[in-house]
C-alpha cells in the first residue's frame, strides 16, 4: 500500500522536486488567505490534520480504525470546554484536547489492539459509538446544543485571533507542526517497526519487537494528533457538537485518506481538500452530499485502490526507468 | 403488586420482554453477518442499509400496490436478495482475495448510498406501519400483558435462526458452504460452483437482513436510517460472540437483547453503552470472543 516516502528517499532527482515543490506549496498557504475564505482554508487545514493522522495508522501500521471521530470530536469538546467554561487561554485549550484525546486512544487503543484486521476496525466503531451516546448525555457537552460560542481570544494573551489571518496563521503552524510530527515518526527507527509490523506482524514478533506495545504506540499517537485537528477546529468555528464525534465522520475521514492514497504524506491533504471543496460546493445544491460520498468510496475501491496521489506516484515509479 | 429489587414485576418484564425483542432482531442481523462472513471473509456494513431497504419495502409495497404485510414478508427479502446478488456479481466479486478491509469500505459506501437517497427521497422522520389485523391486540398472560405482535415477532426470529441453523449444518447445500468456508478450491475441485455459493450466500444473507426488517416495520418506525445505529451494536455482538459459530451468534444476539433490556430496568441511563461495555470486558478476559476460535 505504502509506497511513497522510502521511495522518494531512494530518489535523489525526485527528492530535490519534492523539496521544491513543497516550498510552492508552503508560499502557496501562506498567500493563500488574501485569496480565499479564512475559514474555508483553515477548514481544509483541520481536516487535513485529521486525515494525516488517521492516515499514519492505517498507512504505516495497517490498522483500521473506523472510530476516529471519537478523538477529533472528543477534543473538540475539551477544547471548547476549557476555552469557554473555565476561560482559558486558546491554545492551551488546543493542547488540552489533544492531551485528552490521546489519553482516549490509550482506553480504545488499548482494547482495540487485541484483535486484528476486521475486528479491529468493528472494535473501534462500537466503542466511539459508546463515547458518542456518552457524549449526548454527559452534561458538559449540552447534548444535541453543543458548546456553542466558543470565544476565540487572544493566544498567549496576545494576539487577537479573532482576526480572521491570525486564527489562519495558527492553524497552518499547527497544521505544519502536526505534517512534521508525523514526518518524523513515520521515518524514525519506530516508524520502520511499524512498517514491518504492518508488512509481516509474524515475523516483527518473531524478531522480538512487542508488537503489541509499538501498535499502541501509533496509535495514542495518531489520536492525539488527530485531537489537535480537532481542538483547532473547536477554536476556529467556536463550536463543539455531535456532529464531529459520530460514525459518519469517522467514514468520511477514511473516504479523505481513501481518496487521496493511502500511505502516502501528502495524499490525505490532497483528500481531504478536495472533500470539503465537494460538500462546500454542494452544500447549496439539491444532491445528497452522502450519496456522492458513497458513490467516491465506491468507485476509489472498485478502481483506483491506491487513491489519487499513490496512482501518480506509481506511474511516476514505473516510468523514469526510461527516460532517466 | 409484587417487587424484585425494589421494582414492580410488570415493568420488569415488559422491559425482558422489549429486550428479547431487540435481542430477536440483533441474532438476525449478527447470523446473516456471520454467515456472509464465514464463507466470503466480507465484513458487510450494507447489512443495516439491507434491513432498512427491507421495511421500506414492505412499506412501498403497502403505499403503492397495496400488497399486505404477509406477502411483504416473503416479496421484500426477494427482492433486497436480489439487489444483493447484483452487487455480489459486478462489485463484492472484483475484491475477493484482496485486504478484506477494501470489502468493508466498499459495503461502507454502499451503505451512504442507500441511505443517502433514502433520506433524499423520504426524509428522515419515521414512517408508521400498522400490524396486520390478525396480530394486534394483547394476550394476558396472567403476569403480564403482551402485545400478540411483539410475541409473534419473538417467535418467528427463533424459527427463523433455528431454520437457517438447520439449513446451515444438516443440509447438503450447508454441507457444501461449511466446506466451501474449510477450503474453497478443494471444494471447487470436486466439482461444486462455488463462485454461484458465494453469489447464494451474499443473497441469503442480505435476505435475512432484509426480512428482520419486515417483522421491525410494525415496532420501530419505517426511516431510512433505522440501519445504520443498529448495525454498529450488531458489531459489538458479533465481537463479543466471536464470528466461528452460527449458534454462537444467535445466542449472544439474545442473551445481550435481554441484558440491555434489564439494563433499562435497573440503571437506565447506562442502556445505550452497555452492550459496548460488555464488548470491552469481553475483549479483556477473552479477546477471541464467547464463542470464537483464535485465528
Amino acid at each position: 500500500m505504502a509506497v511513497g516516502t522510502q521511495y522518494l528517499a531512494e530518489q535523489p532527482r525526485l527528492r530535490t522536486t519534492s523539496f521544491v515543490l513543497g516550498g510552492v506549496a508552503l508560499a502557496a498557504l501562506l498567500a493563500a488567505p488574501f485569496f480565499f475564505y479564512p475559514i474555508f482554508l483553515m477548514s481544509i487545514l483541520c481536516f487535513a490534520l485529521f486525515a494525516c493522522a488517521f492516515n499514519l495508522l492505517i498507512g504505516y501500521v495497517g490498522l483500521l480504525s473506523f472510530g476516529h471521530a471519537a478523538f477529533f470530536g472528543g477534543a473538540a469538546y475539551f477544547t471548547a470546554h476549557a476555552v469557554k467554561v473555565w476561560g482559558w487561554e486558546p491554545l492551551s485549550g488546543i493542547l488540552l484536547g489533544a492531551a485528552g484525546a490521546a489519553g482516549m486512544g490509550l482506553i480504545i487503543g488499548f482494547l482495540a489492539i487485541r484483535r486484528q484486521g476486521i475486528y479491529f476496525a468493528m472494535i473501534t466503531l462500537a466503542l466511539s459509538q459508546m463515547f458518542a451516546f456518552i457524549c449526548l448525555q454527559a452534561p458538559f457537552t449540552h447534548g444535541e446544543d453543543g458548546i456553542q460560542g466558543v470565544p476565540r481570544g487572544h493566544l498567549l494573551g496576545i494576539i487577537d485571533l479573532n482576526q480572521p489571518h491570525a486564527m489562519y496563521y495558527l492553524t497552518l503552524a499547527i497544521f505544519l507542526f502536526g505534517l512534521f510530527a508525523i514526518w518524523r515518526i513515520v521515518n524514525s527507527p519506530f516508524g520502520n517497526i511499524l512498517k514491518a509490523i504492518r508488512e509481516n506482524e509474524r515475523r516483527a514478533i518473531s524478531l522480538g519487537y512487542r508488537v503489541d506495545r509499538y501498535k499502541l504506540g501509533a496509535f495514542v499517537m495518531s489520536a492525539a494528533l488527530a485531537g489537535l485537528a480537532g481542538g483547532t477546529k473547536a477554536i476556529v468555528f467556536q463550536f463543539a457538537t455531535l456532529t464531529d464525534v459520530q460514525w459518519q465522520m469517522s467514514g468520511e475521514v477514511i473516504l479523505m485518506t481513501l481518496l487521496g492514497g493511502i500511505g502516502t504524506m501528502i495524499g490525505p491533504i490532497v483528500g481531504a481538500g478536495l472533500v470539503i471543496a465537494l460538500q462546500n460546493y454542494l452544500a447549496s445544491s439539491q444532491f445528497p452530499v452522502t450519496v456522492l460520498i458513497g458513490i467516491i468510496f465506491v468507485i476509489c475501491v472498485l478502481l483506483f485502490r491506491r487513491g489519487i496521489v499513490g496512482e501518480i506516484l506509481e506511474f511516476m515509479k514505473r516510468k523514469p526507468k526510461g527516460t532517466a | 403488586m409484587s417487587t424484585i429489587f425494589g421494582i414492580p414485576t410488570p415493568a420488569l418484564y415488559g422491559q425482558i420482554l422489549i429486550g428479547l425483542i431487540n435481542g430477536s432482531f440483533y441474532a438476525m442481523l449478527s447470523l446473516g453477518l456471520a454467515v456472509i462472513f464465514g464463507l466470503l471473509r466480507v465484513i458487510n456494513f450494507t447489512h443495516g442499509a439491507q434491513y432498512m431497504l427491507g421495511a421500506f419495502a414492505a412499506y412501498l409495497l403497502l403505499t403503492y400496490a397495496g400488497i399486505s404485510y404477509w406477502p411483504s414478508l416473503v416479496l421484500a427479502p426477494l427482492l433486497v436478495g436480489a439487489v444483493a446478488i447484483v452487487i455480489e456479481r459486478f462489485m463484492l466479486r472484483r475484491l475477493y482475495g484482496l485486504d478484506p478491509l477494501y470489502g468493508l469500505l466498499l459495503t461502507f459506501g454502499l451503505a451512504l448510498i442507500f441511505e443517502g437517497a433514502f433520506r433524499h427521497w423520504f426524509g428522515a422522520a419515521g414512517k408508521p406501519y400498522a400490524p396486520p389485523a390478525q396480530l394486534t391486540g394483547a394476550l394476558n398472560l396472567g403476569f403480564m400483558f403482551m402485545p400478540i405482535y411483539r410475541g409473534w415477532v419473538v417467535a418467528a426470529s427463533l424459527f427463523v435462526c433455528l431454520g437457517t441453523w438447520l439449513l446451515i449444518e444438516k443440509t447438503r447445500l450447508g454441507a457444501y458452504l461449511r466446506a466451501a468456508t474449510e477450503n474453497a478450491t478443494l471444494v471447487q475441485a470436486f466439482g461444486v460452483n462455488v463462485p454461484l455459493l458465494l453469489t447464494l450466500t451474499y443473497g441469503l444473507g442480505a435476505a435475512l437482513a432484509a426480512l428482520a426488517g419486515v417483522l421491525a416495520a410494525p415496532i420501530y418506525q419505517v426511516s431510512p436510517l433505522m440501519g445504520s445505529n443498529l448495525i454498529i451494536v450488531v458489531f459489538a455482538v458479533v465481537v463479543v460472540g466471536g464470528m466461528g459459530s452460527i449458534l454462537g451468534a444467535i445466542v449472544t444476539g439474545y442473551v445481550l437483547g435481554v441484558l440491555e433490556g434489564l439494563t433499562k430496568v435497573f440503571y437506565p441511563e447506562a442502556s445505550s453503552i452497555v452492550i459496548f461495555v460488555i464488548m470491552a470486558i469481553v475483549l479483556l478476559v477473552r479477546p477471541a470472543g464467547l464463542f470464537g476460535r483464535e485465528e
